[in-house]
């Protein structure tokens, strides 16, 4: 417990000199963009293979799970938009990109440390913490919505193709399905819960790696680190913000 | 002029520094010596403030440095140049762009005198037509050479080196050892360099102290190194055969 609370002390003060005004806005703002390209312009792939596959299976899963002749057919459209919408494109998305993502933070932020690139930033005066962290930071929430947004289209466009080619449902039930009862707060849900599993996938994942402490094996630990506690802080964060945003 | 007086520091209830006092010169190329573990690299990092002390002060200038703010440290960090053991030049920038990284940082120079200012420290290091390489490129030489381009690039006040001829061939480690001495003088900087090694000692020791297990045990010049009769800085100093030799040649 005195463990948990000491890391969890040292998170806020990390945070807290990432949060600190920026020695220099342009360069912040150029950095800001390149880890846009570099964190969320690189994932769009991994994301729309992985949403193409998930929207696909969850409609053959619904439409073998619901061969009854109650249920009209494009209930397994509605199923699949909703399942998309409200967990696979923000949590499933948010566990891939904690393992592309954060451990990609983490190890680059840990290579850094021990070969003494931080200390040079520092030694010159620069806000490491903020310098590093800040621009990912940003960079993550502003462009994982935009996966998340992605990842919705594609995982139903993957459902689509999945069940017309599987002749479980019609082209015209699975469009109709996908339009009926819509509440489009489900996509400002889906929306707020990305925004935080954004937060914690890069600020999680650059604390691990911000404080590596030896050589090549420890930045290989915080790395694995980093993605299980992202996932588990995601879990978590996925089971308080669904209660707090859909009761 | 940097001065330390009284420094203790110990981790984990292990003392690594014990009651080091110690200035520094502006204009010379002070020399910290001893065996590996014997707390050079500590009292450097001390003395730069990467590492807090447990009592006693470092000052620079009239500036009790170790017990400034971040905003006080940083304002003095301006007027340091380091060049790290493992060189640390920024992975994802090329050459120009670690060199031009402090100007773009802490200056409002135009691009074309970034640029002048960057060409003129490649060169004053002996780097040409690699400013558009990565440091993965570099040889061990050549990158600390870029590193000692990016420290002087803001005209500091005073320059850091630790251990800097580690991992580099006799040849490449004199260049860098003379280089250390002739932008100490032309800049006119307080240089503290960190080192094992006896050619840098006999080369550059303007000012030398000498610790074993973080206590400082000699202080001298490299023309009294070789008459000290410190036991341990002797068993230090003439410890490889060439140095054994020429000592019982001069006796």
């Amino acid at each position: 417990m005195l463990r948990f609370l000491s890391q969890f002390g040292r998170y806020v003060l990390l945070l807290k000199k990432v949060f600190s005004k920026p020695e220099k806005p342009s360069i912040y703002y150029r950095q800001t963009m390149q880890e846009m390209i570099y964190l969320g312009f690189n994932s769009i792939g991994i994301i729309t293979i992985i949403s193409f596959f998930m929207g696909a299976v969850i409609t053959l899963q619904t439409a073998y799970n619901t061969e009854n002749p109650i249920y009209p057919t494009y209930l397994i459209g509605l199923g699949c938009r909703d399942s998309i919408i409200l967990e696979f494109s923000s949590t499933i998305s948010a566990l891939i990109l904690a393992g592309k993502v954060g451990s990609n933070i983490a190890s680059e932020i840990g290579t850094m440390r021990i070969t003494e690139q931080i200390d040079a930033l520092e030694m010159m005066g620069v806000n490491s913490a903020s310098y590093l962290i800040l621009p990912k930071i940003i960079a993550t929430l502003l462009f994982n919505p935009v996966l998340t947004i992605i990842s919705i289209f594609v995982g139903i466009i993957g459902g689509w193709i999945a069940g017309v080619t599987a002749g479980v449902i019609t082209s015209e039930d699975f469009i109709y399905g996908i339009q009926y009862a819509f509440i489009p707060y489900y996509i400002t849900y889906s929306l707020i819960k990305t925004l935080f599993f954004a937060f914690i996938i890069t600020s999680v994942s650059a604390f691990q790696g911000y404080y590596v402490e030896g050589g090549s094996l420890e930045v290989g630990r915080a790395s694995t680190k980093a993605v299980v506690f992202s996932s588990l802080l995601i879990l978590l964060f996925n089971v308080i913000l669904t209660q707090l945003l859909l009761s | 002029m940097i001065r330390v007086k009284n420094v203790d520091k110990s981790f984990n209830g292990t003392q690594v520094l014990t009651d080091i006092s110690v200035e520094f010169e502006p204009g010379k190329t002070n020399l910290i010596i001893g065996r590996s573990g014997s707390g050079k690299t500590v009292l450097l990092k001390a003395i730069m403030g990467l590492h807090d002390v447990d009592s006693g002060e470092i000052w620079f200038e009239d500036k009790l440095f170790n017990k400034l703010d971040f905003t006080g440290k940083k304002e003095i960090r301006k007027e340091m140049g380091v060049l790290f053991q493992a060189s640390a030049l920024f992975d994802s920038l090329t050459v120009e762009q670690n060199v031009r990284f402090p100007l773009d940082m802490f200056t409002d120079k135009s691009p074309e005198e970034k640029t002048e200012r960057v060409n003129f420290c490649l060169n004053r290091v002996n780097i040409i037509n690699v400013n558009h390489l990565y440091p993965a490129e570099l040889s061990g030489g050549m990158k600390k050479r870029v590193a000692i381009a990016r420290a002087i690039s803001l005209n500091p006040k005073y320059l850091f080196c630790d251990e800097p001829n580690s991992g580099l061939d006799p040849l490449s480690a004199i260049l860098i050892d003379e280089l250390i001495k002739e932008l100490t003088k032309e800049f006119s900087m307080t240089t503290i360099v960190n080192t094992h090694d006896m050619n840098s000692v006999m080369e550059n020791g303007e000012k030398i102290i000498f610790l074993s297990d973080g206590v400082k045990c000699w202080e001298g010049t490299k023309d009294e190194i070789l008459h000290s009769d410190c036991d341990i800085l002797n068993d230090f100093v003439f410890a490889n055969a060439l140095a054994k030799k020429l000592r019982l040649e001069e006796e």
